[in-house]
C-alpha cells in the first residue's frame, strides 16, 4: 500500500505551496513546501526499492470502477523504479534550482503546484498497473505540463508552446486510448500484468498493426519523433525549470518509458523494427542536424533533445535485447546531463538577460565555475571519453553493428549513426565554444554577467557529479540500477554485456573518433554552414500549425452553420432525411416472409381503413384550407377510435374519442387566432423532397408494422393476465397494469401532463394576441356566441355525462373505463358548458382556477403510493377488499381506486387548465375588440 | 386485416411528416397529430391484431393488454403535447408576429 501512497503524495504535495502562498511566505518556504513530499517519497521508495533490486515485483491493488477493468493498482519493478528516481530525484533539483530562477514577482506558490500536479501525473505513469490508469495518467501529464509551458501566459509564445503541444500529445494520448482499449479487448484484462504476459497472443493478433500504429501514435507525439518533433521547440518558451524538468527527465521519456513498458507485448516484429527504427533514425538526424543551426541557448537543446530520443527510440526498435539494455541506459544518461545543461541555460539567461549565442560569447572569463559545469555536461553529450554520454553511445553504435534486418542495406544504420554522432558533437562544441569563449560578449542586456547564487548551482553540481561518476566508474554506480531497470523492461533475463570504459580498440570505438573529429570539423566550417542554412526556406511550425488550426476551426465553423442554420425546418428535415436513410439501409425485403396466419379482412373494416386513408390523405393536401384539414384529421382520429374497438381494445377506443374531442376544441380555439390563411410557402423542389421523404419513411414505418404483426412473438403479458385479478383485484387487466403493476409509470405520466398544464398556463400568461377580424374570404365572424340550441342541450347533459363518468370510473377496474377515460369525459362535459354558454357564465357557477385540483390529484397519487411504506411494502403497492353495497351487492374497493382518483382529478385539471385558459384568452380578445 | 392496418400506419406517417416538413406552425401541428395516431397504431399492434378478445381476465381469450397500457397513456400524453405546441404556436406569434416556424416576418405585410 506504501506504493499508492506514494503515487498520490506529490497530488496531496500540490496544495501545500498554495497554501504557503496564501501565507505569503517567502520564496524559500515556497519551495521547501513543495519539497516536503517528493522528499517524503524519495524515503518511502526505500523500502520498497530494496526489494526490487531483490528481484521482486513491489505491487498494490484498490478497486476502483472493477465494472470497466479500471482499478487504482501500481507496481514497482526495476524500470518503474528507475523512472521513480529520476522523476523524484531531478524533481527536487528543478525545486531547488527554481527556488533561485524565479523572481520575486512571480506566482511561486502556483508554479509549484502545477509542477508538483505533474510529477505526481509522471509518477503515476510508470506505476501503474492497469493500462487504462496508465492512460488516465498519461493524460494528466499532457494536462499539466500545458498549464507548466504556459506558465508565463502573458506571452503568446507561452500561450500558443502550450497549446501546440497540449494538441499534439493529447491528440496521441487519444490514440494511446484507443490502442490499450484494443489490447484490453485481446488479452481480456486490463492489467499491465496480463497485458505483458500475453505478448505472443497480441502480436498474433490481426489487430496488431493497428494496435502498433495507436500506441507508437502516443509514443511518438509524447516524444516528439519525427514527424511529430515540432511542438518540443515551441515548448521552450516555458520558464527553464519547466524545460529542465519535462523535456529531459521527464515528459517526453515518458514515451520512450511507453516503449520499454510495452517492449515484451510489442516487440519483436518486423514492422515494430521498420517503423520504431526508422522513426528513431529520422529524429536522430533531423534533430542533430537542426540542432547546430539554432542560435537560441534553449533551442539548441530542444533539438538535441529530439535528436537524443530518437537515438533511444531507434535502439528500441533494433529488435535486441543488447539494444533495449543501451536503451535503458541512455535514458538515464541523457535525463542527467540534459537536465544539468538546461539548469546551466538557464543561469547563463537568468545572468545575461539573453539566449542568443550570437551575443552571448566569452562567458569563460565571468563565470569559470558554471563554465566548467556546463562544458562537461555538453562533453557527456557529444559522447567524450570519460563521461557517461560515451558508454551509452558506444553501446548504440556496436548495436547499429549488429543488426541485419536491412539485410544489403545493413550498413545504413551504423553510417546513420556516426552522423548522428557527428552532428551531436558539432552543436556540443558549439554550445561550449560559442557560449564560453570566441571573443567577447555582444551586446548584453545584462552586464557584466556574474556567477549565480551558490545553490543554484547544486543541483548542477550534483547531476555533473553524477556524469561523470557513472562515466568513470559505471560498474560500481549504475550497474545494478541498469540491470534491474533492463530486466524489467525486456521481461526476463538479461543478455550478457560489460559496463567498462575500454573495450578494446574495435569499430564502434572507430565511429566515437569519427564522430568526434567530423563534429568538431563540422563545427569549424560553420560559417559556411550556417550562410548556407541561411538560404533554406524557412519552415515556421507554429506558423503552419496555427494556421491549420485556425483553418480546422473555421471549417467546423462552416459544417455547423450549415448544419445549425437556424431554420428549425431544416433541423425537422435533416432528422428525418436520417430516418429515411436508416430505413432504406435496414429494410430488406426478407422482413415480409412472417409465417403468422393473417386475420381476414370484412367489408366494413375495409372501408374504415379506407376512409382513414383517404381522411389523412386531404388533410395533407388541404392544410391550408384549416376548417377542412381540422375535420378530416377527425375522421382520421374517429377511425383510428373505431379501429381499436374492432382490435380488442376497448379501453383505447374510449379514451381516443374523447381525446379526439378535446383535441378539436383545442385546435378550433388555435384557428381563432392563428392566421386565417396558411400563406404557400414551399417551392416545387422542396415539396418533391419532403414527398420523397414522407414515402420513404411512411412506407417504411409500413413494412416494419406489417414485419411485425406477421412474426410470432413472445409476451411477458402472461404474468399481468394471470395475477390481475388475484394479485390486482380487478379484470380490466389494461387499467390494473395502469394503476397497480406499473403505477409508477403512471404516476410519472400523469405528472408529466400536470407539467404540460402548467407550462401551457405560464406560456399564455400576458400574451397579447388579437384575431383576425374576419376569415379568409373577408366574412366578418358571426356575433351570436351563444347559439340557443347548443345552450339548451348542454345543459341537461352535464349531470348525465357526469353521471357516466362516475359509471365509467367506478367499473374501469374490471371492465373498460378507469380515471383517464372517465376524466377525459368529465372534461368534454364541463369544456361543452363552456362552449355553449361562454366563460364569464361557467366562472360565475364554478371555481374557474384549476391548478389546485391538478395539485390535489397529484398529492392523492403520491400519498397512496406512500401510504403503502407505512404497511411495509414498497411504493404504490396496492390492497383490496370487498365491501357489500346496498342495492348494488357486493363491491370491490381497492387502494388502486384511491390512485385512480388522482389520476382522474389530474386529468380533469390538467384538460381544463389548458382549453379554459385558451378559451379566456379569446374572451380578452373579444374585450379589446369591444373597446376598440 | 394485417396488410390494411400496415397501410394505414404508413399512410399516418407518410402524412404526418409531409405535414411536419410545412413552414408554418398551423400544418406542422397536424402532422404532429398525424404522426401521434400513427406511432400509437404502431405500438399498439406491437401486440399483434387480434378480434373479440379484449383483454379482460377470465373472459375466454385475451389478446396482449401491456401494449395496450403504453398506448392509453401515450394518448392523453399526445394531447397535452398538442396542446403544448398549440399554445407554443400561439405564444411564438405574439412574440414574432408570425406563424412562420423560424420566425421569419412576413415581407408582404398579408395576413
Amino acid at each position: 500500500m506504501t506504493l499508492a501512497v506514494l503515487v498520490l503524495l506529490p497530488f496531496v504535495g500540490a496544495a501545500l505551496p498554495l497554501l504557503a502562498d496564501r501565507l505569503r511566505a517567502s520564496r524559500t518556504v515556497l519551495a521547501l513546501s513543495a519539497a516536503l513530499m517528493p522528499a517524503l517519497a524519495l524515503v518511502l521508495l526505500i523500502a520498497p526499492a530494496g526489494l526490487v533490486f531483490d528481484g521482486q515485483t513491489v505491487h498494490a491493488a484498490l478497486p476502483w470502477v472493477p465494472s470497466l477493468g479500471l482499478a487504482l493498482s501500481f507496481r514497482l519493478d526495476g524500470l518503474a523504479l528507475l523512472f521513480a528516481l529520476l522523476v523524484l530525484g531531478i524533481g527536487l533539483l528543478v525545486i531547488l534550482y527554481a527556488r533561485y530562477y524565479l523572481s520575486a514577482q512571480e506566482k511561486a506558490g502556483r508554479f509549484f503546484a502545477f509542477l508538483l500536479l505533474f510529477m505526481g501525473a509522471m509518477l503515476g505513469v510508470v506505476t501503474s498497473d492497469n493500462l487504462l490508469l496508465l492512460v488516465l495518467f498519461w493524460e494528466l501529464t499532457s494536462l499539466s505540463s500545458f498549464l507548466l509551458i504556459g506558465f508565463w501566459s502573458h506571452q503568446s509564445a507561452a500561450r500558443k508552446g502550450a497549446r501546440m503541444a497540449l494538441t499534439v500529445t493529447g491528440m496521441g494520448g487519444l490514440a494511446l486510448l484507443a490502442g490499450v482499449l484494443l489490447i484490453g479487448q485481446i488479452v481480456g484484462s486490463y492489467s499491465l500484468g496480463d497485458a505483458l504476459a500475453s505478448g505472443d497472443l497480441i502480436r498474433a493478433s490481426e489487430l496488431y498493426p493497428l494496435i502498433l500504429g495507436l500506441v507508437l501514435l502516443g509514443v511518438f507525439t509524447k516524444s516528439a519523433q519525427f514527424p511529430f518533433h515540432f511542438w518540443l521547440p515551441h515548448a521552450m518558451a516555458a520558464p527553464t525549470p519547466v524545460s529542465a524538468y519535462l523535456h529531459s527527465a521527464t515528459m517526453v521519456k515518458a514515451g520512450v518509458f511507453l516503449l520499454a513498458r510495452f517492449y515484451p507485448m510489442l516487440a519483436g516484429t518486423n514492422l515494430w523494427f521498420d517503423v520504431v527504427t526508422l522513426a528513431g533514425m529520422a529524429t536522430l538526424l533531423w534533430g542533430a542536424a537542426v540542432a547546430l543551426f539554432q542560435h537560441d541557448l534553449k533551442g539548441l537543446l530542444a533539438y538535441s533533445t529530439i535528436s537524443h530520443l530518437g537515438l533511444i527510440t531507434l535502439l528500441f526498435g533494433l529488435n535486441s535485447e543488447l539494444a533495449a539494455v543501451a536503451a535503458v541506459f541512455h535514458i538515464i544518461n541523457h535525463a542527467t546531463f540534459k537536465a544539468s545543461l538546461f539548469m546551466a541555460a538557464g543561469i547563463i539567461d537568468h545572468e545575461t538577460g539573453t539566449r542568443d549565442m550570437r551575443r552571448i560569447n566569452g562567458l569563460w572569463k565571468y563565470m569559470p565555475y558554471t563554465a566548467v559545469l556546463a562544458m562537461v555536461a555538453s562533453a557527456a553529450m557529444a559522447g567524450v571519453p570519460l563521461l557517461n554520454g560515451f558508454l551509452s553511445k558506444e553501446m548504440f553504435f556496436a548495436e547499429t553493428l549488429e543488426s541485419s534486418r536491412l539485410g544489403a542495406m545493413s550498413w545504413v544504420l551504423p553510417l546513420g549513426a556516426t552522423l548522428g554522432g557527428v552532428f551531436s558533437v558539432a552543436y556540443s562544441a558549439r554550445f561550449i565554444h560559442d557560449v564560453f569563449f570566441n571573443g567577447e560578449p555582444v551586446n548584453l542586456p545584462k552586464f557584466p554577467p556574474h556567477e549565480p547564487p551558490r545553490y543554484m548551482k547544486v543541483p548542477v553540481e550534483i547531476l555533473v557529479a553524477l556524469c561523470v561518476a557513472v562515466g568513470v566508474l559505471p560498474s560500481i554506480t549504475v550497474a545494478g540500477l541498469l540491470a534491474v531497470a533492463a530486466a524489467a523492461t525486456l521481461g526476463g533475463e538479461l543478455p550478457e554485456y560489460h559496463l567498462a570504459v575500454w573495450h578494446g580498440l574495435n569499430l564502434p570505438l572507430m565511429m566515437s573518433v569519427v564522430a568526434l573529429v567530423g563534429g568538431v570539423l563540422v563545427y569549424s566550417s560553420r560559417n559556411w554552414l550556417f550562410r548556407q542554412y541561411a538560404r533554406l526556406p524557412e519552415i515556421n511550425a507554429n506558423l503552419i500549425f496555427e494556421r491549420r488550426i485556425q483553418g480546422l476551426a473555421r471549417g467546423a465553423a462552416a459544417l455547423s452553420n450549415f448544419l445549425r442554420n437556424g431554420s428549425l425546418q431544416s433541423y425537422a428535415a435533416w432528422l428525418l432525411t436520417l430516418v429515411a436513410l436508416v430505413l432504406l439501409v435496414h429494410l430488406s425485403p426478407a422482413v415480409l416472409d412472417g409465417q403468422r396466419a393473417l386475420l381476414p379482412l370484412d367489408g366494413v373494416s375495409l372501408l374504415a381503413g379506407v376512409m382513414l386513408v383517404v381522411a389523412a390523405l386531404i388533410t395533407a393536401i388541404l392544410h391550408r384550407h384549416r376548417m377542412t384539414a381540422i375535420m378530416s384529421m377527425s375522421v382520421v382520429g374517429l377511425v383510428v377510435s373505431l379501429a381499436f374497438v374492432r382490435l380488442s381494445a376497448p379501453d383505447l377506443a374510449l379514451t381516443q374519442l374523447s381525446v379526439e374531442i378535446v383535441t378539436l376544441l383545442l385546435l378550433m380555439l388555435a384557428m381563432y387566432f392563428l392566421p386565417v390563411r396558411t400563406r404557400m410557402e414551399s417551392g416545387w423542389p422542396r415539396i418533391l423532397r419532403d414527398l420523397l421523404l414522407s414515402v420513404i419513411i411512411g412506407g417504411g414505418v409500413g413494412v416494419m408494422a406489417f414485419a411485425m404483426m406477421t412474426s410470432d412473438f413472445q409476451s411477458i403479458s402472461g404474468y399481468f393476465l394471470e395475477n390481475a385479478k388475484p394479485g390486482g383485484g380487478g379484470t380490466n387487466v389494461v387499467n390494473v397494469i395502469l394503476v397497480d403493476f406499473r403505477g409508477f409509470d403512471t404516476f410519472g405520466e400523469i405528472t408529466v401532463l400536470g407539467i404540460a398544464a402548467m407550462g401551457i398556463y405560464a406560456m399564455l400568461r400576458d400574451l397579447d394576441l388579437l384575431s383576425a377580424p374576419s376569415d379568409s374570404l373577408g366574412r366578418p365572424w358571426a356575433r351570436d356566441a351563444h347559439p340557443l340550441v347548443l345552450v339548451t342541450i348542454s345543459r341537461p347533459l352535464l349531470p348525465l355525462a357526469l353521471l357516466i363518468s362516475v359509471y365509467i370510473f367506478l367499473r374501469g377496474h374490471n371492465l373498460p373505463g378507469g380515471g383517464f377515460i372517465a376524466g377525459l369525459i368529465t372534461s368534454v362535459a364541463l369544456l361543452l358548458q363552456y362552449v355553449a354558454s361562454g366563460v364569464a357564465w361557467v366562472h360565475r357557477r364554478m371555481p374557474g382556477d384549476y391548478h389546485p385540483v391538478v395539485a390535489v390529484g397529484l398529492l392523492l397519487a403520491g400519498i397512496t403510493g406512500v401510504a403503502s411504506w407505512f404497511f411495509g411494502h414498497p411504493f404504490l403497492t396496492s390492497t383490496f377488499d370487498y365491501l357489500y353495497w346496498p342495492l348494488v351487492g357486493k363491491f370491490e374497493v381497492a387502494s388502486a381506486m384511491l390512485f385512480d382518483i388522482g389520476v382522474f382529478l389530474t386529468v380533469v385539471g390538467a384538460t381544463l387548465l389548458m382549453l379554459a385558459n385558451l378559451g379566456k384568452l379569446s374572451l380578452l380578445d373579444d374585450k379589446a375588440k369591444e373597446g376598440a | 386485416m394485417e396488410a390494411m392496418v400496415a397501410v394505414m400506419i404508413a399512410v399516418l406517417v407518410g402524412t404526418g411528416v409531409y405535414l411536419v416538413l410545412r413552414a408554418r406552425t398551423f400544418p406542422v401541428i397536424l402532422g404532429i397529430t398525424l404522426l401521434s395516431y400513427g406511432v400509437n397504431l404502431f405500438v399498439f399492434i406491437s401486440g399483434r391484431l387480434a378480434l373479440d378478445q379484449p383483454p379482460i381476465a377470465g373472459a375466454g381469450p385475451s389478446t396482449d393488454p401491456l401494449p395496450q397500457a403504453l398506448v392509453l397513456t401515450a394518448i392523453v400524453i399526445g394531447f397535452a403535447m398538442t396542446a403544448f405546441l398549440v399554445v407554443l404556436a400561439l405564444r411564438g406569434q405574439g412574440e414574432t408576429g408570425t406563424d412562420h416556424v423560424d420566425g421569419q416576418r412576413d415581407d408582404g405585410g398579408e395576413a
